[in-house]
């Protein structure tokens, strides 16, 4: 039996970083993990993967022809998949173990195994090794994550029908791709495998793709994703499918007319979303509170409703994304040294990372609209951006929104090549309260894409330069 | 869930506060960090701010109330947001499809417990910062990093510096024209009170002048014996503080105040001596001066001075004055009118010693002066009362003797 100040369980972004930081304040901590490796779904069926198989396949199509406008052609080009994807295991591998290399660096004990809390201050491991342990700790941060969620009356079964997982391991490229839901996991495993020679369909509940987006976005990411070759079915729901020997029966239904129609493809990527993970923890046992959604329950401190129980990450409240756990583990693993904790809800960022990418933080202006709060906008395009043209990347636009009355940063969009990068420095305006003004007057290098945000800011004057 | 909304830490050594307005009542919805109720204190008017949106559902401090700090002032119940977004999931539930992650739709609340942030504890430890001193300029008044460092560098934070620069031609190394800084709540204090003691008094000043070669000689004379036997310094307050209160004997009324339509005189002399510190100014009460030595009003006052130096001081020990002495002269000032210690009726400014020619007996002859002036207030203190309380001090300090034979 073993005394800990913290033990996490669960080894991804929440978990594994809190634990660090945990460790770097003095506290003693251990980590319990099921899997086999450190990471959680980000490092290994999630994040990490998708961007090793992004990236590749981006190149790929640029060799395929997208960089005939510079001059350069290719003969015989091809890809092996499977030398692909044991460069995304190597990735993968290299990261977890990456991991384990900092817990030990920072005295944190691993241990393998299923944890459960059969009340406060136990965590109860059945081990991976077999045989079980018992942990006393002051303290339990729950970082277990999300899983893949389905739809009633589809059974993913990582063959034919496929969750991300499953669709980050397939050893060819299906003829006929078929994804429901047109969120970001969707679009970028859809990217992937349309690069890789798939026929790939979006079928999506809602009127748009990536409903949550800035719809200025979302209509034109939709616009260069069909001209890239996806076939979108909006307002359509998917009721069924059926397995016969070679090929997949998808039954749809348009929302409005309830009309059905069958669409056959060989493999099915079921992309509606994840659901909090907590099934085996023994949070009723212990009287942990969850929500209708399946979210632990908390307060401002990620504390549950039991003392000395707490919760970070997909399991609670708020966006399933890997930074938004990890910062969560960082606050609350300084809460529980005695410290003030900090996590700025309103400037996360979120990112796609298609081609182009796709990159927002703050709010959208249909949630502006909603909230009836009266602001300003400033949109630049990248074709009006010197780098960008010299690139051949001039897909997209910066966007930036505004408070009228503060000139504060409300929220920033942005749809380009480089979007995900870019991000960073709205998100830092608006963690800082900036205003539109403050990074109209900050120098930019040149020429770089970064120039966009800044004419984007000088557009909210009605100002830019260079248009 | 049911949170508890508690008294946040007040600051330097301050120990309690009353309830002022309540903004919200039982029943109203407030959100995230906004005012649900004021707090006052002596040296400062805090705003209390809901720390997760809900509805209020209890107020456990009245109006009027004493408080202490981690004290509960209300309940609110947080499962009324939770009604609010319990909208959302149903068409979460239609749309099987809406699953972006870009999809931060619940409304969270950011996250702060108060307090210091660990990196700030870490600079604290490194620059040997007391964080008690330290105003936080964070969220919610959580101290960061950049607050301790720049308490390290300048013995203050006067709180975020934002630094407008004065265009195109500014060069680097040049300061900013203009700084915009925050007030401290000890400034606002400040700047409150003393407007107050302006608007309500009829104040004017009153002034004299005083030949100081009496007690320089004494001081000269008797420094070693004194600070050997007492193990303290003879210095120039407590004379001055003996003659008030000799001088407020006489004349009871600059040692009264007013309460509502009643005079209240005073028959114990507490002397606040106002001293300014790294935070600004405070008045500290040396208390029953009637009954103190010459060593146990110097001894006070030292006690007192490093207790303002180190921000520890109490609120009883700065409140509760019945007369105030202000010492410009230690700055250099040669005259200066003082404003009143509200509600007190009389201040007394000392200013610096001179060598000025003066007549004495029809010879000019070079004597160490210092003016004296005396701020009252005209309400309860008439003109005589005012320029006979300033005669008998500048009478008790020219001839220090006086004091002893109470004369």
């Amino acid at each position: 039996m073993s005394h800990y100040d913290v033990v996490v369980i669960g080894g991804g972004p929440g978990g594994y970083v809190g634990a660090i930081r945990a460790a770097q304040l003095g506290l003693k901590v251990a980590v319990v993990e099921m899997r086999g490796a450190l990471g959680g779904t980000c490092l290994n069926v999630g994040c990490m993967p998708s961007k090793a198989l992004l990236h590749a396949t981006e190149l790929y199509e640029e060799a395929e022809g997208g960089m005939a406008k510079f001059g350069v052609s290719m003969d015989n080009l091809s890809i092996d998949i499977s030398k692909l994807m044991s460069h995304k295991d190597e990735i993968v591998d290299g990261l977890t173990g990456g991991i384990a290399y900092l817990f030990k660096k920072n005295k944190i004990d691993y241990i393998e195994g299923r944890g459960k809390i059969p009340q406060a201050g136990k965590v109860n491991v059945a081990l991976n090794a077999g045989g079980d342990m018992v942990l006393e700790t002051k303290n339990i941060i729950i970082a277990t994550g999300s899983d893949v969620a389905s739809l009633p009356g589809i059974e993913i079964d990582e063959k034919d029908i496929l969750s991300s997982t499953g669709a980050l391991s397939l050893k060819k490229a299906p003829k006929e791709l078929l994804i429901i839901g047109a969120g970001v996991i969707g679009l970028e495993l859809g990217s992937v495998w349309r690069r890789l020679g798939s026929n790939v369909t979006v079928v999506e509940f809602m009127d748009k793709i990536t409903p949550e987006m800035d719809g200025e976005i979302s209509k034109t990411f939709a616009r260069i994703l069909k001209k890239q070759g996806f076939n979108f079915k909006l307002k359509t729901k998917v009721t069924g499918i059926k397995k016969s020997k070679k090929t997949l029966t998808v039954t749809t239904e348009d929302v409005k007319s309830g009309k059905t129609s069958d669409i056959k493809c060989d493999k099915v990527l079921v992309a509606v979303g994840r659901r909090p993970y907590t099934s085996g923890l023994g949070l009723e046992e212990a009287g942990v509170t969850v929500n209708e959604r399946g979210q632990i329950e908390i307060d401002h401190n990620f504390k549950t409703n039991i003392d000395g129980i707490y919760a970070v990450g997909d399991v609670v409240r708020g966006a399933m994304l890997a930074h938004k756990a990890e910062d969560e583990g960082v606050a609350c693993a300084e809460i529980l040294a005695g410290f003030a904790g900090h996590v700025n809800y309103d400037a996360i960022p979120g990112v796609i990372y298609t081609m182009p990418e796709v990159a927002s933080v703050g709010k959208t202006q249909e949630q502006l609209k909603a909230e009836a709060i009266s602001f300003k906008s400033g949109k630049f395009p990248f074709t009006a951006n010197a780098r960008a043209k010299a690139n051949g990347q001039t897909d997209g636009f910066v966007k930036i929104l505004v408070d009228v009355k503060t000139d504060k940063i409300l929220g920033g969009h942005i749809i380009g090549a480089d979007a995900g990068n870019m991000i960073a420095e709205l998100a830092l305006a608006m963690e800082k309260g900036l205003t539109a003004d403050d990074i109209a007057y900050t120098c930019h290098a040149h020429p770089t894409e970064t120039e966009a945000v800044k004419e984007a800011a000088m557009a909210v004057e009605n100002r830019p330069i260079h248009m | 869930m049911t949170i508890e909304v508690k008294v946040p830490t007040l600051g330097e050594s301050v120990t309690e506060a009353t309830v002022g307005q309540w903004v919200k009542q039982v029943g109203d919805f407030a959100a995230q960090d906004e005012i649900i109720c004021e707090l006052e204190t002596d040296k400062v008017a805090l705003e209390v701010v809901a720390t997760s949106p809900g509805v209020i559902t209890g107020i456990l401090a009245e109006e009027g109330a004493v408080v202490e700090p981690g004290g509960v002032l209300c309940k609110i119940d947080e499962n009324a947001k939770g009604a609010e977004n319990a909208a959302s999931p149903q068409s979460a539930k239609a749309a099987p499809a809406k699953a972006s992650a870009l999809a931060a739709k619940t409304e969270s609340p950011a996250v702060s417990t108060g307090g210091v942030r660990a990196s700030a504890a870490e600079a604290a430890k490194e620059h040997g910062v007391d964080l008690s001193k330290v105003i936080g300029t964070g969220e919610q008044g959580v101290i960061t990093k950049s607050d301790v460092l720049t308490f390290a560098l300048t013995g203050s934070n006067p709180t975020a510096n934002v630094a407008i620069s004065s265009g195109a031609e500014s060069d680097a190394s040049s300061l900013p024209r203009e700084e915009i800084v925050p007030m401290t709540r000890l400034r606002k204090t400040i700047a409150r009170r003393l407007k107050e003691a302006q608007n309500t008094a009829a104040m004017l000043t009153t002034y004299n002048e005083v030949d100081m070669t009496a007690i320089m000689g004494l001081r000269k004379e008797y420094r070693e014996v004194f600070e050997k036997k007492h193990g303290t310094r003879l210095g120039f307050m407590s004379f001055f503080i003996k003659a008030c209160v000799g001088a407020l004997k006489d004349v009871p009324e600059v040692n009264a105040e007013i309460k509502d339509d009643a005079l209240i005189y005073k028959n114990y002399y507490d002397i606040g001596v106002a001293a300014s510190t790294p935070g600004g100014l405070v008045v500290p009460v040396v208390r029953n001066c009637q009954d103190l030595s010459f060593s146990g009003i110097e001894k006070e006052i030292v006690r007192l001075g490093t207790r303002a130096r180190d921000g520890k001081l109490s609120m009883d020990e700065m409140t509760g004055g019945t007369f105030t002495i202000s010492n410009g002269g230690v700055f250099g000032s040669l005259l200066s009118s003082p404003i009143l210690n509200a509600p007190q009726s009389g201040i007394l400014g000392m200013h610096s010693i001179k060598e000025r020619a003066m007549v004495v007996d029809g010879e000019i002859v070079i004597l160490p002066m210092m003016y004296l002036a005396l701020s009252y207030d005209h309400r309860v203190v008439d003109g005589k009362g005012a320029v006979t309380f300033l005669v008998r001090v500048k009478e008790y300090l020219e001839d220090p003797q006086r004091l002893i034979l109470d004369l």
